[in-house]
């Protein structure tokens, strides 16, 4: 991913070697004299191996770096549960003054990685390791903190972000005519804007999240906080405290957790009947 | 003013930073007298006779960076800083109090002239990295300065950053390593044993330079002398004596974090007289 970056702008690119910890208080110091860098790695080694020089330096003193995650979720299928992050997200979110962002697609994207250049302070982006299509086109808008409206509804909301966001639709488009599910692109986890997650919640009592990663900490967690004033039934879609194994496709693995429309519709009769 | 004349100036200047490092502790309650004494005349020659930095314009473009990597003996810097000018003296007596800007560990956005918030052992050499191709970069003809501790040289970070900073070729990083032989919990040599440091530095492709890390002569030679050296970073190696100046406290552990009583912190004070 950072070759492409390489090719482009080699002066400017600094291959680091395998050894996190000392990339990410390189950037620190990079920061420091007014750059914007941006490093790379696995999102569980990005927030695992370097969380401690994240936190220390970085966020604690607001620094301009941005830590781009790859292979995040169950993306690298192949690799099992030592390259599949669960809890990105989780510790990234626990950090104060860090932003937290999980794109739906490729369009989206780039707009959130010219976003984060212009964004003053630590941000946090986890991308999916694997191709698949665009749901958001060039022209809607995107900022962080602000939620995108997939697809309008009214007995269900789902919360979605990242690749369940587009399976969340697939769900929602899959119920049409049986139950009108409104549909939510949560891609910036952190700062999570709550004001707007309630107002797009008003009306539904059911609500459903879904996301590649744990339900501990992660997007699920955040939208309960979100609607805990709230009177909601809330059924969460992720990993259920437990770790990725092997798989031969991405298309399985998702499958085996149950990461699927099918997961999302079934958590979308759970509301309905329990509300 | 002659070099004579210098090198005391500079002696007399450390001194009363000591002063100001005892002062900060004060009696009854823990500071890190030890590991702050060893730096002491290492951080004067780098604040009152080799940087080049503006007290009163902390973040003027051009001017040389320094970091304390061992964040603990940050009492040691909030002294060189004061006595440059970067805040009025009588702010050193705030130091750890709720709402100071003063904190246990150097904090960036809290303190001026503190260049990076350091604490977590093993970093400080990364961000310097950081900073020296930032200057690089920019064609920003200055150095960074870190001052890296004894006990932390057992951090699996500060050899990343030695190989880093080797493969980079930056002449502009000079990490000075107060070689005070003793972590907190005792002698280095037993607890853990980080030796032979030199050949590891060498070896690791940096060019070394032992000094006395008391002797202000030794000091600003080697300061000097990394200026000349090209392609290469700069490790010098400072033999120190953790608690320096204070006699009770010279290489003695249990002043790593001490406390001091009133009868030990007047002594101390009368030591460090002129």
């Amino acid at each position: 991913m950072s070759c492409f970056f390489q090719e482009e702008f080699p002066e400017r690119y600094f291959e680091m070697g395998i050894a996190e910890q000392n990339m990410l208080s390189t950037a620190a110091g990079l920061s420091l004299m007014g750059k914007i860098p941006f490093v790379h790695s696995f999102a569980v080694f990005a927030s695992g191996r370097a969380f401690d020089q994240i936190r220390q330096t970085i966020a604690i003193g607001k620094l301009n770096v941005k830590i781009c995650g790859s292979s995040a979720g169950m993306s690298d299928f192949g690799d099992g549960a030592t390259h599949q992050s669960v809890e990105d997200m989780a510790i990234m979110r626990a950090i104060p003054n860090m932003t937290v962002l999980c794109p739906i697609d490729a369009v989206e994207t780039a707009k959130m990685v010219k976003a984060m250049a212009e964004h003053e302070g630590p941000v946090y982006i986890r991308l999916n390791r694997n191709a698949y299509d665009n749901v958001t086109k060039e022209e809607d808008p995107f900022e962080i903190g602000v939620p995108g409206l997939l697809k309008d509804g009214k007995d269900v909301v789902v919360f979605a972000t990242g690749i369940m966001a587009v399976k969340a639709l697939e769900a929602a488009k899959e119920l049409e005519g049986k139950v009108s599910v409104k549909v939510v692109n949560v891609s910036t986890i952190k700062p999570l804007n709550e004001a707007m997650i309630v107002d797009l919640a008003k009306g539904i009592k059911a609500v459903v999240t879904a996301e590649e990663h744990s339900i501990i900490g992660g997007l699920g967690s955040a939208i309960a906080q979100a609607l805990a004033k709230e009177e909601k039934i809330i059924e969460f879609v992720g990993m259920k405290d437990e770790f990725g194994c092997s798989a031969k496709n991405y298309a399985e693995l998702l499958e085996h957790f149950g990461l699927t429309k099918e997961g999302i519709i079934q958590a979308i009769h759970n509301v309905i009947r329990n509300q | 003013m002659s070099r004579q004349e210098l090198i005391e100036k500079l002696e007399k200047r450390a001194k009363v930073i000591r002063r100001h490092v005892i002062e900060m502790v004060g009696v009854g309650s823990a500071g890190h007298i030890g590991g702050s004494n060893s730096s002491a005349d290492i951080i004067t020659a780098l604040y009152f006779y080799k940087m080049k930095h503006d007290p009163k314009n902390p973040k003027m473009e051009d001017r040389d960076r320094f970091l304390l990597s061992k964040g603990h003996a940050g009492i040691l810097q909030y002294a060189a800083l004061a006595e440059s000018g970067y805040f009025p003296k009588e702010e050193l007596k705030n130091v750890k109090k709720l709402g100071s800007m003063l904190q246990g560990h150097p904090d960036y956005l809290k303190t001026p002239g503190i260049e990076a918030g350091t604490g977590s052992l093993g970093q400080g050499l990364s961000i310097g990295l950081g900073m020296a191709l930032g200057m690089r970069l920019d064609n920003i003809q200055r150095k960074v300065y870190v001052i890296v501790g004894d006990g932390e040289m057992a951090e699996g970070q500060i050899w990343e950053a030695a190989m880093a900073a080797a493969n980079f070729k930056v002449d502009n990083l000079v990490a000075i390593f107060d070689r005070n032989r003793l972590q907190a919990t005792g002698p280095i040599k037993e607890r853990f044993d980080t030796n032979p440091v030199i050949p590891k530095w060498e070896a690791f492709g940096w060019h070394v330079i032992e000094i006395d890390g008391h002797n202000m002569e030794e000091i600003i030679v080697a300061l000097d002398e990394a200026d000349h050296i090209k392609g290469k970073p700069i490790m010098i190696v400072a033999n120190t004596v953790k608690g320096k100046g204070i006699s009770f406290a010279e290489n003695n552990a249990a002043y790593h974090n001490g406390i001091l009583t009133q009868e030990a912190y007047e002594q101390a004070l009368k030591e460090l007289e002129d």
